[in-house]
Formats: structure tokens, C-alpha cells, sequence
């Protein structure tokens, strides 16, 4: 008897299996090295391209369907947050400068990380990494696009949002995260993996998107919510992608083992020097907060972070170096940032102030060995200056690190009273550095960290004036010149909260959108 | 054993998924935070496309998982019926 059978569907894997593969041919006429002539001179020796798996096994088909799906949902939620002037409706209009922090500081970086991935998804010799990186490529750019529209719903009424790639490249504390992804996109391809895709994706990403987001959440803004957990679902394939790369990696060759270590403790330092930001923001920029820096970092670093170096143990692999000064330094950075910021608050194109009181019993409460004893009477004492109207603004500029470009306001390991010095001598100069890790990072390729664009000695060599600036004319006022320079405007984007634009315009529509005027 | 977790955001797509997470995985641990819940596990997690179909009445496809996703950890294994998260060590 003839039965008509259907014919069974491919499943999964060999679906995958027939979309990734056997793509590729082997080139006749050119030399493979000169068709991907960065794939070699990182020491990296790769065997077999094919062994390589993407874990999620998604293909093209399925990456439009779903992402169409997800850009459709957060375009309604961003029209219709709009459209109900939702900014409104966020707990207090101090959160809005978390905000402006994540646009010109953080969504930037979307954006080079998807040339980032586009560049190594052209160099790396294996079709496998190049479909799996051309992905991540096309999400980097999604994530910046769907910020910057989230975002520009805010530049219509508040300060600080106008001009994020114009400070991108000037602005001295947006040079932190830029310096970071500068320092990943010009390493070669395998190092690119290990710092972003690894590194960044898989041990710090969580940090910055899984709780600040439900933060951004529970102060009722929708707009950064919606990007933000739509973001971080890409990140969840990127974090997979990232331990895949590790894996693939050391299973291909012993020798690769030592470079992968180094770029391990390099990129996991500099990540962590660049979430000092990400720290400050929830601790202090939060009206409402759900979970302390250190909570969050314990969750996300210390568990789940272990969980992942115990897992790799197996290849040899050890944790990041400097995770003592780690472990003790999340008691202080976050105050330790937003007390310089604080200071130099005029500089900043966002507004910054003292927590209340019921804020500081908040970090007294989440960090017992340390606010009360290090943070608080400082914060206090520039409250009651402020009160007598001498709010505290630091003119003297800070030096900075030459590795990771924060100013010099980490203290020494196990001494939070110390302001922590390294310095180094090369090539008849001395260079500066924050920490160990940065000094460690800097000495093993110094030719690549002395052309760090520092913003402060720019400032100081005359290079971030305006043109047509006369520094020699009677009167010149460097800080005012270096806020034209910037793009950011004085006594509308800077200073206190306490008195701002942004304060008085935001009391006055959230009264008009309560009541009859 | 180590832990391994899963973040999803809470809406009505999510609530059948979190429940059969949470059926199939006697030993998970539900955390829930504004707009999302954290699904935390020792050793391993599974997430099985049965326990949701199942639930929601309708065919479902484990990729659908994308559209609400937030974050996890873990080596992952997918097949067309389960997705597992699991530590090694």
C-alpha cells in the first residue's frame, strides 16, 4: 500500500548546519593571507574554522523574524510614550540625567561596536564567526538607532541631549568609554572577540542593562525600558557568541592559552574601570533604586562571573587578575565618581546634587563599611556650603589615567583614605595611571597608550578652545572657552540640579499635566 | 554546583513561559524585579517547547524566545524541543 508520508522538516541543528555551512570556498588565485591579513599576526592558530558552533544556531530567516518582531513592539511603546508625554511621568526630573549619561556615553558605543563586528566579521577566516558576527554587527547598529530615537523624544524639553556626537570626541569624562572601544576596534580580530565579545558581552553587559533597566522601569520611564531590555536580548545571543569565541579558541591549540589569559585580565580591568559609570548611576542618579552597585555586581560579576571562570577552569583559564582590589573597591567607586563629578559639575553637560537624607540612609544602609565612615560627612558638608550658597566647584582640572582616562580618583587597594599614584617613565616622559591593572596594561604595549587623546592635557596644551579663542586676551576664561568647545551651554546644561531649567520646566508641565492651568 | 539563570521581561507573552520554566524546574528559584523576572537555578536550567505549548494552546517555536529575553548564563544546548542552560563545573 502506498502511503503518502510527509516529509519530515529539517530540525534545528541540521537547518543550521545546512545554512552555515559549506558557503565558503578555498580561494585559487589569491593567497588566503592576503585576503584576511589580520588573522594570523595576534599568534592566535586556529585549525579547523568548522568546528566552530554558534549556540543559538540562528539563521538569517529567523533573525529578521524576530527582530522585526521586537523593533515593532518597541516602536509602538516609544510612539505611544511619546504621544502621552510620558517623560512626565518618571519619578523626579533628576533621573533624566541618567539619561543623558547612557545617550552621549553609552549609546555611542552601539554604534562602534557594530563596526567592530563588522570589521572582524570580514577578517576572521571562517564562515561560521563571520555569519555569527555579521549578526551581531547588524543588532550593534539596531541598538544605537533605537536608543538615539528612544532618546530624541527627550532633547524636545530637556537639556543636554543636543549634541552627543559632537561631545563624544571632546567631552572629558565621554573620553572613558570612548577610549575603551577605540582600544578594542584597533587590536587585532581575536583580541576584538575577547574584549567586547567576551569580556564586555558576557561579564559586564548585565551590569549595565540587566538592573539599571528594571531601574529605568521602576522611575517610570518606559522609553529607556523598552530599549534597553531589547537591547540586552541581543546581548543574551552576544554573551553566547562571546563564550563560544573563548571556548573555540582555546580547544584549537594549546598555544593559545596564554594570549587569551592576558587579554582575559586586560579587558575584564578595563571593563570595569569603564562600569565605574554605571555604578554612580545607580547609586545616585536612581530616585528610586532597586538594588546597590555593589548588589548588583555581586549577582551579576561575583556569581555569575564565577560561575563562568569556574566553568572555563577546564581549559586552563584562571579568573581576571586584580580581583582582591575588585572585591574591596565595590564599597567605594560609585561615591568615589559621583563625588567627582559632583565637583566638577560645572564641565558636565548634565546637572549633579547631594542626595537627601532619605538617600543617604538608603547607601548607608546598602554599604555599611563604608558611607558613613568615607562619604557621608563630605556629601553633607557640601550640602550645608551649598545651602549658604557656595555651592563647591572644583576649577583645577584632575589629572588623568593615560589607560582608561578617568580622572585620578581611585584609592589605594585596601586604603580608601589614599588617592592611589602609578606612574611610569618611557621614552624621556612620565605617564600616569590609576591603578596596577592600568600601569600592567600600559607597560605592555606603550606604543599603543602614549597617542591616548587625554582631554585634560588637550585643555591644557590650548587645544580645546573654540576657534578664533584668544587665550593671551585680558579676561579669558579657560573653563568658559572649553564649555564653548564643547557644545555645552553655561547655566543650562551644567551645574546643580537645584535651580535648573530642567528642575523649574519639569515641576511646571507635570503640574500643568495634573490640573487646569 | 554553580548557578545558572534566565531573565525574561513579565508581560502576558512571558507569563505561560515563566510558569513552564518554573513546572519543568522544581529547583529554580523565581526573583522578580520591576519588569522582569530572574530565574535562577543550580547547575541547570531547562526551558521545554511541551510544558508551553501546552499552556498557550498553540505551536511554539523555542526562537519565539528572542522577542522576550533580557539576559542568561550558562553553556547553552538548543534543540527544535528544549533549550538547556547548564554549567560544566
Amino acid at each position: 500500500m502506498d502511503m503518502q508520508v510527509a516529509k519530515k522538516k529539517l530540525g534545528l541543528k541540521e537547518r543550521y548546519q545546512v545554512m552555515t555551512r559549506g558557503l565558503d570556498w578555498t580561494p585559487s588565485y589569491q593567497k588566503m593571507e592576503d585576503i584576511y591579513p589580520y588573522a594570523a599576526y595576534e599568534g592566535i592558530k586556529i585549525h579547523d574554522w568548522d568546528k566552530w558552533e554558534d549556540p543559538f544556531r540562528l539563521t538569517m530567516d529567523a533573525y529578521w523574524k524576530y527582530q522585526a518582531e521586537k523593533e515593532r513592539k518597541l516602536y509602538a511603546i516609544i510612539d505611544a510614550y511619546a504621544q502621552n508625554n510620558g517623560h512626565l511621568n518618571v519619578t523626579d526630573a533628576r533621573y533624566l540625567n541618567a539619561v543623558k549619561l547612557f545617550l552621549t556615553g553609552i549609546s555611542p558605543l552601539e554604534y562602534m561596536a557594530h563596526r567592530g563586528f563588522a570589521h572582524v566579521g570580514r577578517q576572521f577566516p571562517g564562515a561560521g564567526p563571520r555569519v555569527a558576527c555579521l549578526m551581531q554587527s547588524i543588532d550593534e547598529i539596531r541598538h544605537a538607532q533605537t536608543q538615539i530615537h528612544s532618546l530624541s523624544n527627550y532633547n524636545k524639553y530637556y537639556n543636554g541631549f543636543h549634541d552627543f556626537r559632537h561631545m563624544l570626541e571632546r567631552v572629558w569624562y565621554l573620553s572613558v568609554p570612548r577610549s575603551f572601544f577605540d582600544d578594542a576596534v584597533t587590536a587585532g580580530p581575536f583580541e576584538f572577540m575577547v574584549a567586547i565579545g567576551f569580556s564586555f558581552e558576557y561579564v559586564l553587559t548585565n551590569l549595565l542593562f540587566v538592573p539599571f533597566v528594571s531601574g529605568a522601569a521602576y522611575n517610570g520611564d518606559m522609553g529607556t525600558m523598552t530599549f534597553g531590555f531589547s537591547a540586552q536580548s541581543d546581548e543574551a545571543r552576544h554573551m553566547t557568541l562571546g563564550l563560544e569565541v573563548i571556548k573555540f579558541i582555546l580547544e584549537q591549540d594549546p598555544d593559545n592559552l596564554p594570549i587569551v589569559q592576558r587579554w582575559i585580565d586586560k579587558w575584564m580591568w578595563r571593563g570595569y574601570r569603564v562600569l565605574t559609570l554605571v555604578g554612580m548611576m545607580m547609586d545616585y542618579m536612581l530616585p528610586k533604586r532597586i538594588m546597590s552597585w555593589k548588589e548588583a555586581w555581586e549577582v551579576y560579576f561575583e556569581e555569575n562571573g564565577g560561575a563562568l571562570f569556574k566553568d572555563l577552569a577546564r581549559y586552563g583559564i584562571r579568573p581576571p587578575k586584580w580581583l582582591d582590589q575588585i572585591s574591596f573597591d565595590k564599597d567605594h567607586i560609585s561615591h568615589q565618581a559621583w563625588a567627582t563629578f559632583y565637583q566638577y559639575g560645572a564641565a558636565a553637560a548634565f546637572n549633579t546634587w547631594t542626595p537627601n537624607d532619605e538617600e543617604m540612609d538608603w547607601l548607608s544602609q546598602k554599604y555599611p563599611n563604608s558611607f558613613d565612615k568615607y562619604y557621608r560627612p563630605r556629601l553633607e558638608y557640601w550640602r550645608e556650603q551649598a545651602a549658604q550658597g557656595k555651592r563647591f566647584y572644583n576649577k583645577t582640572l584632575p589629572m588623568l589615567c593615560q589607560t582608561c582616562q578617568i580622572p585620578m580618583l581611585f584609592t589605594e587597594p585596601g586604603d580608601p583614605t589614599k588617592i592611589c599614584y602609578r606612574e611610569v617613565d618611557y621614552q624621556g616622559s612620565k605617564y600616569h595611571f590609576c591603578s596596577d591593572g592600568c600601569k600592567e596594561i600600559f607597560e605592555y604595549e606603550p606604543e599603543k597608550y602614549v597617542q591616548a587623546w587625554l582631554p585634560v592635557h588637550q585643555i591644557y596644551q590650548g587645544n580645546c578652545f573654540p576657534e578664533g579663542a584668544d587665550p593671551t586676551a585680558e579676561g579669558f576664561d579657560p573653563l568658559a572657552e572649553v564649555l564653548k568647545y564643547y557644545h555645552v551651554e553655561m547655566g543650562r546644561d551644567n551645574l546643580d540640579f537645584e535651580g535648573s531649567e530642567d528642575q523649574k520646566n519639569f515641576d511646571q508641565w507635570r503640574g500643568q499635566a495634573t490640573k487646569n492651568a | 554546583m554553580s548557578t545558572v539563570f534566565i531573565a525574561l521581561q513579565t508581560n502576558e507573552d512571558t507569563r505561560p513561559i515563566i510558569g513552564a520554566i518554573l513546572d519543568d524546574n522544581p529547583h529554580a528559584r523565581l526573583n522578580e524585579q520591576p519588569a522582569m523576572v530572574k530565574i535562577d537555578a543550580e547547575g541547570r536550567l531547562v526551558v521545554r517547547r511541551s510544558s508551553i505549548e501546552e499552556r498557550i494552546g498553540r505551536d511554539f517555536d523555542l526562537q519565539e524566545l528572542h522577542i522576550n529575553l533580557i539576559s542568561l548564563s550558562g553553556n547553552i544546548d538548543e534543540s527544535d524541543d528544549e533549550l538547556t542552560l547548564s554549567w560544566g563545573a
